[in-house]
């Protein structure tokens, strides 16, 4: 017998990012017992290297926004894929979202007459973000940690849930391990709120750390629920590419917001190049109106650098391919250009830009204010995953919520910047909510112990395997490897299909993997376990992006150029796990948008 | 491609050593990236913690050379290669295994310090209205990422382990980003003197040196503390004040 101590909660949470900490505190209001469990020291979860801000149309900054603009630019935006429940229900209260975290603490920069300061990004049509120069998700995570450690939450860092329990339909708890001993715990808990955030791991370039490994989608998967839009991943247009070492990490949209420009090779404004149909009546038609739209004048239109990040990514990738790329593959992003502009161009960069002044200075020995960066698309953000209900965020196994990046539906085909934040206070807070009213309304179901051994057992088998199998540091990176080549920016079916033969030989070889050591903190162990979820999510990627036959928002399929399919209509893929254990996957037509959703669309759209 | 020799240590509470470990290094790198390689191709049960690999989170603080640093933002361009890396765990806090220390010490300061509690709000729709040149100094203080890299080299933790008596720089940092918060009420100078041992900082600087983030802890944070600390219990004024005022 696996041996294994058990806690008792009313709702557990398995995320202590943005959305898992909402929701830890919004189930903690009445007096239910909460748990939160995160895979990293509290404070240090993804949420907190968010950089550009957070998006809410608090109208401080431009009077002439509201939710129902906040709507339309999140519809338009998502390419009128996203659910539109979420999209009106997340543009209504995601304002009084962020002045709540000024409740608890928090600081933004402020306007000239004291508010909440708001600045531009890429697809919002009015200075939407509110931020804290570039580091709003420290001031956003510390702001929610700070607060929430009072509210009688029980926090376990440095535990991993490994798999989610059930009883019959419905969840009935949670297993995980600690990272110190290796030990496992069980939670049993009436609701469990998965807010895992993402997957960015699956690839070899990406913006993401090792947490991000799709736990969350794969324990929901492999509990019932639904996966969908799963072919939708964000290749953020600029990360670093130089050094190889950084190669990734991200370069805030905030640059653009700021009045950087793209350039290429030839010096050449490339972005003025190709300017989509959708949004052609609201870019700029010359630099000059462009800088002056980043400075606030509200007559003029964005400059072609912020438009979505799906349509920058590609335009990039265009340069680089036809040979008009920075030295080390990327292109040129530029903000010390705007010396000419600016008198004090310099200190106001260091001031607006603190964290990429210091990030190009010590990891690249660029100084931004003199010279231009190097960029290239990065893996960034998953807009598909585990299938929720709009308002209550209860996935279609009973008792199990998710929240935040690893829920799906705001984002549609594309998610515009500054959507994320809010996206986890919004929903992490509904989902909060709403489990509590589940745990309130639901006796407890037991927890059946077999159940438990195992999933033991199938954990503790790296350790046991011969020392012929494969190294699991090794298998993550050609899963990575293939990821990037195969399912990246451009796919066809061919590549597609590779994947897939790909993944499934991975997936034979992660069960053989060998790990040395013993249970203490041991990191070949843990990325051992972790490819179990890497490899759900990448089949589960390479699926939905095999099925979707079309060119739309962040999928892009060199055999179908076309945004869609003829006489396909508006459609979601949705992934589940059948009986037999095998994935399928199915379509579902886009459902009909109230007559007042319709209506804001074609007044704004 | 170059080689470089890292002595890393590796053990855990009860008995630890460095070990040697000779590894590739190329343009850029990092010692985070040196220390991921051993780690994938040599030592797979390394422990090390790291998150954004771009110092904003604050998890891989530990002692390079014997410096505090934070491994994801320490060139070894920046290094002598020519004589090992020595890369170990923080000393301050209790050893768990490799690289990876026990600080939940510091989540539990925080826990006991008063939290943040402002006045009403001063308009309809529940916000505040501050001028950013009246916040300017306190965001200094936010820009905080919790590497507690200043708790490691702070003496009054490292040598005297006076952990029961002293919160540490990190948390001078945060009581002042509350006192400063130009909405909070709270008063928590009493708790400065007494449980927090403001006292216990001689104003060393140490902790300024090392912080990844650039924060003038001592002269910002502290000083300015210590004075409203005398200011409210030393002050022979201000002591008659309170003698007639009760
Ligand atoms: C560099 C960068 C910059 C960004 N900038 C912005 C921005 O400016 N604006 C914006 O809106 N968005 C931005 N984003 C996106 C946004 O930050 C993320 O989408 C968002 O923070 C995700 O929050 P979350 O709460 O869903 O998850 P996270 O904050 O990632 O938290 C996930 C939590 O789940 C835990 N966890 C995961 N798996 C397990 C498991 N198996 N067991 C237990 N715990 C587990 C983790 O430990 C962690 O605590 C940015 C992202 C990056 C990477
Ligand atoms: S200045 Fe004070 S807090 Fe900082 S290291 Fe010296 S004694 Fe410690
Ligand atoms: S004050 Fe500086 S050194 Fe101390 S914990 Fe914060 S960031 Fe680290
Ligand atoms: S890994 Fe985040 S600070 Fe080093």
């Amino acid at each position: 017998m696996a041996s294994y101590e058990t806690f008792d909660y009313d709702v557990l949470i398995v995320g202590a990012g943005g959305a898992g900490l909402r929701a830890a505190i919004e189930a903690s209001t009445g007096d239910l017992r909460v748990g939160l469990v995160c895979k990293s020291l509290l404070g240090k979860a993804h949420t907190v290297m968010a950089e550009g801000g957070v998006a809410a149309a608090l109208a401080n900054v431009d009077e002439r926004d509201s939710w129902r603009v906040h709507f339309a630019d999140t519809m338009r935006g998502g390419q009128y894929l996203s659910d539109a429940r979420m999209a009106e229900l997340h543009a209504k209260e995601s304002p009084e979202r962020v002045r709540e975290l000024e409740k608890w603490g928090a600081l933004f920069d402020r306007t000239q007459d004291g508010s909440i300061l708001q600045r531009n990004f890429g697809g919002h049509q009015y200075p939407r973000l509110a931020h804290v120069g570039d580091r709003t998700g420290l001031e956003m995570i510390r702001a929610l940690q700070d607060h929430g450690i009072h509210q009688g939450i029980d926090v376990y860092m440095e535990n991993t849930i490994i798999s989610l329990l059930k009883t019959g339909d419905r969840v009935s708890g949670a297993i995980g391990y600690e990272r110190e001993k290796g030990r496992f715990k069980v939670f049993a808990a009436k609701a469990v709120v998965l807010a895992t955030g993402g997957v960015g791991k699956a690839y070899q370039v990406t913006s993401n750390s090792w947490e991000y490994t799709g736990d969350g989608h794969s324990l929901a998967y492999h509990a019932g629920a639904e996966l969908i839009d799963m072919e939708f991943v964000q290749f953020h247009p600029t990360g670093m590419v130089w050094p190889p070492s950084v190669k990734g990490i991200l370069v805030t949209e905030g640059v653009r917001g700021e009045g950087g420009i793209l350039t290429n090779s030839e010096g050449q404004r490339f972005m003025f190049n190709d300017i989509p149909e959708l949004y052609a009546n609201t870019t700029a038609e010359s630099p000059e109106e462009g800088w002056l739209y980043t400075q606030g004048d509200r007559e003029a239109r964005r400059p072609p650098e912020l438009l979505t990040r799906d349509h920058v990514a590609r335009c990039i990738v265009r340069e680089v391919q036809e040979g008009r790329g920075s030295p080390h593959g990327g292109v040129f992003l530029d903000i010390a250009w705007i010396k000419e502009k600016l008198p004090n161009a310099e200190e106001h960069i260091r001031r607006k830009l603190p964290s990429m002044y210091h990030q190009f200075k010590e990891l690249a020995d660029i100084d931004i204010t003199q010279e231009p960066m190097e960029v290239g698309p990065t893996t960034h953000y998953i807009m598909g995953g585990i299938r929720v209900d709009a308002d209550s965020q209860m996935t279609c196994v009973p008792g199990l919520f998710a929240a935040g990046e690893c829920a799906a539906g705001l984002h549609g085909a594309n998610r515009l910047g500054g959507n994320s934040l809010s996206d986890l206070l919004v929903f992490g807070k509904r989902a909060g909510e709403y489990a509590a009213q589940f745990a309130t309304e639901n006796d407890a179901v037991p927890i059946e112990e077999s159940h438990i051994e195992e999933i033991a057992q199938h954990v503790l088998k790296p350790f046991d395997n011969p020392p012929e199998g494969d190294n699991p540091y090794e298998i993550q990176s050609q899963l990575q490897e293939k990821m990037q080549q195969l399912v990246g920016i451009a796919r066809s079916q061919e590549s597609l299909n590779q994947a897939i033969e790909e993944i499934k030989m991975l997936c034979e070889k992660a069960e053989n993997t060998h790990v040395v050591g013993n249970r203490e903190y041991n990191a070949g162990w843990h990325t051992a376990l972790d490819l179990d979820c890497l490899l759900t999510v990448s089949e589960a990627i390479a699926l939905a992006a095999l099925e979707r036959k079309a060119s739309i928002g962040a999928h892009s399929r060199d055999d179908f150029p076309e945004k869609e399919e003829p006489g396909a209509g508006k459609y979601n893929t949705i992934i589940h796990k059948t009986d037999d254990n095998t994935m399928s996957i199915r379509r579902e037509i886009v459902p009909e948008l109230t007559d007042e959703q319709r209506q804001i669309i074609e007044e704004m759209g | 491609m170059d080689k470089a020799t890292f002595k890393i240590w590796r053990g855990d509470a009860d008995t630890a050593e460095f070990v040697d470990y000779e590894t590739e290094v190329s343009e850029g790198m990092v010692v985070l990236d040196a220390v991921h390689r051993i780690q994938a191709e040599q030592a797979n049960d390394l422990a090390v913690r790291w998150n954004c690999k771009a110092g904003k989170c604050g998890s891989c603080s530990a002692e390079v050379n014997g410096n505090p640093k934070l491994l994801c933002m320490t060139r070894l361009s920046d290094l002598p290669l020519d004589e090992p890396v020595t890369v170990e765990p923080m000393r301050a806090f209790p050893l768990i295994k490799d690289l990876v220390t026990d600080v939940s010490w510091n989540y539990k300061v925080k826990e006991k310090m008063k939290p943040f509690t402002p006045r009403p709000p001063d308009a309809e729709d529940g916000t505040w209205r501050m001028e950013q040149v009246d916040i300017d100094h306190i965001q200094e203080f936010k820009k905080c990422i919790e590497c507690f890299l200043c708790q490691d080299v702070c003496h009054v933790l490292r040598e005297h382990d006076l952990h029961d008596a002293f919160i540490g720089p990190r948390y001078l940092v945060y009581a002042a980003s509350l006192e400063m918060h130009p909405i909070d009420t709270e008063n928590r100078l009493e708790e400065l003197k007494n449980e927090d041992g403001i006292g216990y900082c001689n104003i060393t600087k140490c902790c300024t040196k090392v912080c990844p983030e650039h924060i003038t802890i001592t002269d910002n944070a502290i000083i300015p503390l210590k004075e409203r600390v005398v200011d409210e219990f030393y002050d022979p004024l201000r002591r008659l004040f309170k003698v007639f005022t009760g």
